[in-house]
């Protein structure tokens, strides 16, 4: 009863009121729909203590082991020191939080992310062979897009700036809009099988 | 060249991400770890003050709405999984969102992703009717949007003309991923040219820009 019936009550219950709360204008339905926003976001937001826990959990078995000491303990330290800034001092836009945000996240966030350029780079010469058809497509499409979005594109041809504008506006918009339906008949069904109790692997063991 | 701290603690940080371009080092560990714990509390903290206080917390405090107590007991049970007898109860806020989120993502799904997406689809711009080429792009769109939705068709075999149906997808298909392809390889570039700017302009002042 309270491990699996109860919570298969809850997720029908709730999935049917705000499935329906959106077809009914009225004030008790839209004030419905304001507290279960308020409390979907507080709960999983409580989420994120679980995550911070479990990685807490991780590093210190680490350190304990003496597996990776400095770096194990540098992610410790380093949560731990974010965390009381922020709880001490506030997160508002001249905190220190902030200023940690800026200085300290951003370009470590944004190098990495920019390493992908050589990786992609090499991924993409080491993986993509003009085999078949469909595959010459790929690589000639992601080329004209690529050159047409650097001046050298413009400066060899206007048409090819104009030509990579054309790819992405008419054949990846058509290819987009096919998988966002279908992502959205997806969505629908699953969502209806979760409700209705027929998708259970949420449940768990 | 800077005299700011911070700027010189961002570079050398960014610095020490590069480094694995030569290789994994201790100085690009020493910078994951780092980026892995700042993160961290930097959401914790984000995740407190933008969800739990304002959505839970404030309600209970400073409304008295004991209304709220509700979630805060669901947003416990959470912890339900560190005590193996009760670890059951973990199940109970899981299923609040899962219900609420799907609930949710019902007519979402049907207005935005289906509705809006076939309307934009079949109903052709105003200056289309004008422009030769604005119609054939629009035909071709029609065409392509309805063959790729063929192409995931999976309920009858693909012969005949569905097969015919589901090659010309593939194509809209192929141009689209390459299309992707090259743009998120843009991004990154563009990224890394973000970087490198820092790096040789601001940080060093080698470059003006």
């Amino acid at each position: 009863m309270l491990q699996r019936t109860i919570p298969l009550v809850i997720v029908f219950v709730m999935g049917i009121l705000t499935t329906l709360q959106f077809y009914i204008p009225h004030p008790i339905s839209q004030e419905f729909y304001r507290t279960t926003i308020d409390w979907m976001n507080g709960i999983s937001s409580m989420a994120i203590i679980l995550a911070i826990g479990s990685l807490i959990k991780h590093h210190w078995t680490k350190v304990s082991r003496g597996q990776n000491v400095v770096y194990s303990t540098t992610t410790l330290v380093s949560l731990a020191f974010m965390a009381l800034i922020g709880f001490i001092g506030g997160i508002g836009q001249h905190s220190l939080f902030q200023k940690l945000f800026e200085n300290v996240q951003i370009p470590l966030q944004a190098t990495m992310f920019s390493l992908l350029a050589f990786f992609m780079a090499s991924a993409a010469y080491r993986a993509f062979r003009a085999k078949t058809f469909e595959a010459t497509l790929l690589l000639l499409a992601a080329f004209i897009v690529m050159i047409g979005m650097i001046p050298l594109g413009y400066y060899i041809s206007p048409g090819i700036s104009q030509f990579s504008q054309w790819i992405l506006d008419v054949p990846n918009m058509a290819a987009k809009r096919g998988i966002m339906i279908g992502v959205g008949l997806g969505m629908i069904s699953t969502s209806l099988k979760i409700i209705l109790g027929i998708e259970r692997n949420w449940l768990g063991g | 060249m800077s005299h700011d701290p911070w700027v010189w603690i961002s570079a050398i940080l960014s610095l020490f991400i590069f480094s694995f371009l030569y290789r994994d080092n201790p100085f690009y560990k020493f910078a994951e770890h780092l980026l892995v714990g700042v993160s961290a509390g930097y959401y914790l903290n984000i995740y407190w003050y933008n969800g739990i206080y304002p959505n839970i917390v404030s309600h209970i405090i400073k409304e008295h709405n004991l209304l709220y107590i509700v979630p805060l007991f669901l947003g416990l049970l959470y912890f339900a999984i560190f005590i193996p007898k009760f670890s059951y109860f973990i199940r109970w806020p899981i299923a609040f969102l899962l219900g609420t989120a799907s609930g949710f993502a019902i007519p979402a799904a049907f207005q935005a992703r289906i509705m809006e997406q076939a309307k934009g689809t079949i109903l052709f711009s105003p200056s289309s009717y004008n422009s030769p080429l604005a119609f054939i792009n629009a035909v071709l769109i029609f065409i392509g949007v309805l063959t790729v939705l063929s192409y995931f068709f999976f309920s009858k075999e693909h012969k005949g003309g569905l097969k015919i149906s589901s090659k010309i997808g593939i194509i809209f298909l192929m141009i689209g991923f390459g299309a992707s392809f090259g743009y998120t390889v843009m991004a990154r570039v563009s990224l890394l040219i973000g970087r490198l700017q820092f790096l040789l302009g601001t940080w060093l002042g080698l470059i003006k820009y």
